[in-house]
């Protein structure tokens, strides 16, 4: 019994620290300027502010940079999924260890380094101001990961199948596209999944690629900060809408998650 | 690194080609690897390449580039700003591998156990690294704040003074890491939930039909034996926590002044606000030698701890 009063104390030690920020986040979003600027705080406010998500969609651009955000995620991840599968095949099947020295690079390498390259190229080619240098860059992020998953998880998948098929006349692509790939949805979720968020999150392209019609929302919610005036609300309030869909994809889909990072961490090392 | 992979498969195919059985060819695997070749050619090798043509050249927007050899890689020793930034960077890095390593260590232990709701709290454990930096920092920039933040209101509450955090020079570096461990425990305790789950559970019993406390069992069977993992993890943590960069730059900008600006702070200066991009690319090329030196000494940590007591090192 004392085991179970200690064990639960343990637990509320180790997860408070996440479950307050987030349950603040939402408290900061959803008071008025008077209640966040009061001191001892205010934690449940007698009047709820939703004004302050009304203002956040209520400003022209959040659609705009919302809509950035989805065609850049998912135009990176896309392609990633539609060149780092078969890759993924390739090399697990022909045993390329040694290529995954590339992705390894990558994992090491600090997007800011792309960036300078990438930039100049961009801008010789007169792609700055559109969507393409983003989507392109956020390949940096996307394709290693969907490449170092999917190596992993066809590593694992019985070859038995494959070796069937082939013998009995199936191309390479036929054993790829109609038994490799359907066994393979799991690793491919997982794949898909850490692919959008961690692209989602990514804020270091975004400043420097970004011009104003075409900011991402994680650029957007930083340019939104002025430290002069105390308007917390509307802030916390985007924030609080930016990193929605990923802290709801970590709820419904940690298993996944959970799967694919430590799988990826185990091989990182 | 493609090439080598490529040259060691050719001998291997042509070998398994060579008889002719039924008229039956393995065909290659090349054709799947190919796009995702070229993508990696264009935007991680072609940057690298480009990187080291430019940190050879003294070249700043605008302006054509002058070939001027290693005179941008001389000029970094006596960068006065550089060397501090290669020490914030190394203070950092240091706090925010131990600490999360330490704490996450001690959460996977209790995540290790059977309790109701497990999945759930697991999930909301794993919440902080998932979650948007920029919208993290942005939050945590609220509550750093001197006068209203939700921090110095805690700390008040304990009997101790408020603080400046990210706003005084001798407190910014930990205020940020006490962000950064907040942020990627978790990682650390998922890879250590890994290695916990795949410890028999043999050497658990037999020591506790012998008698032994807890903290024994811990100590003495569970802590070896996971000795790999908090390896992994000290070194995926080291990899990010000298990259990092998003917390940083949202809740300082590298201040106040230059106290909190580490390497990749100061590469973001030089490059896009003095768009001096040879000397830019300069500090990419160390600044990638630092990262894989400081993976070389922790590979090295663990080869020569290996034969000690692994204990010993955590």
């Amino acid at each position: 019994m004392l085991g179970n009063i200690g064990l639960g104390f343990a637990l509320l030690v180790i997860v408070s620290p996440a479950a307050l920020f987030f349950l603040w986040m939402l408290s900061l979003s959803i008071k008025f300027e008077v209640d966040n600027a009061s001191y001892p705080p205010v934690f449940i406010p007698e009047h709820f502010n939703w004004g302050n998500y009304a203002a956040v969609f209520g400003s022209n651009r959040f659609t705009t940079y919302f809509a950035n955000s989805l065609i850049v995620t998912g135009a990176a991840t896309a392609f990633a999924l539609l060149v780092g599968v078969p890759a993924g095949y390739g090399l697990a099947r022909m045993r390329a260890h040694k290529a995954a020295v590339v992705v390894l690079i990558a994992r090491i390498t600090p997007g800011l380094s792309y960036l300078i390259p990438l930039f100049l190229l961009f801008q010789w080619l007169g792609l700055l101001g559109t969507l393409w240098p983003q989507i392109i860059i956020h390949l940096v992020v996307t394709v290693p990961i969907v490449i170092w998953i999917m190596i992993g998880y066809f590593e694992t998948t019985p070859m038995e199948l494959e070796e069937s098929a082939l013998i009995d006349g199936a191309t390479r692509w036929q054993v790829f596209r109609y038994v490799a790939l359907p066994i393979a949805r799991p690793g491919i979720a997982v794949a898909f999944i850490l692919a959008v968020i961690f692209s989602w999150n990514n804020f270091v392209f975004g400043i420097v690629l970004a011009g104003r019609e075409t900011r991402t929302l994680p650029v957007a919610v930083y340019n939104m900060i002025s430290f002069d005036q105390l308007s917390w609300g509307p802030l916390a309030a985007a924030a609080l809408i930016v990193t929605l869909p990923v802290l709801l994809l970590t709820v419904f889909a940690q298993r996944q998650i959970v799967a694919g990072l430590t799988a990826g961490a185990v091989k990182g090392g | 690194m493609s090439g080598i992979a490529a040259s060691e498969q050719t001998p291997a195919r042509s070998g398994t080609a060579a008889p002719d059985i039924g008229g039956w060819q393995p065909p290659s695997y090349w054709p799947f690897v190919v796009p995702a070749l070229i993508v990696v050619l264009a935007v991680i090798i072609f940057p690298w390449a480009y990187t080291i043509w430019m940190s050879l050249h003294e070249w700043k927007v605008g302006s054509p580039p002058t070939f001027v050899g290693l005179a941008n890689y001389i000029r970094l020793p006596s960068d006065t700003r550089f060397v501090e930034s290669v020490w914030h960077t190394l203070v950092y890095t240091l706090l925010s591998v131990a600490l999360p390593l330490l704490l996450g260590t001690l959460a996977a232990v209790v995540f290790h156990t059977k309790f109701p709701m497990r999945g759930f709290l697991r999930g909301l454990f794993i919440l902080p690294m998932m979650a948007t930096p920029v919208a993290i920092a942005l939050v945590w920039t609220m509550m750093f704040h001197p006068q209203l933040g939700i921090l110095n209101y805690l700390l008040s509450l304990i009997g101790l003074p408020p603080q400046l955090w990210v706003f005084h020079p001798a407190t910014v570096i930990p205020s940020l890491v006490l962000v950064e461990t907040w942020q990627w425990t978790p990682l650390v305790m998922l890879i250590v939930l890994g290695g916990l789950a795949a410890i028999p559970a043999e050497p658990y019993e037999s020591a506790l039909i012998d008698g032994a406390t807890r903290w024994q069992v811990f100590r003495y069977i569970s802590l070896p034996l996971i000795m790999p993992f908090l390896f992994i993890a000290a070194m995926i943590r080291m990899i990010d926590a000298v990259k990092s960069f998003d917390i940083i730059f949202a809740i300082t900008q590298g201040g106040p002044g230059t106290a909190s600006e580490t390497i990749n702070l100061y590469l973001y200066s030089v490059a896009f606000v003095y768009y001096d991009v040879g000397y830019a690319s300069a500090i990419v090329v160390v600044f990638f030698a630092l990262i894989v030196a400081l993976a070389g000494a922790l590979l090295r940590l663990r080869q020569t701890t290996h034969w000690n007591d692994a204990g010993g090192v955590a």
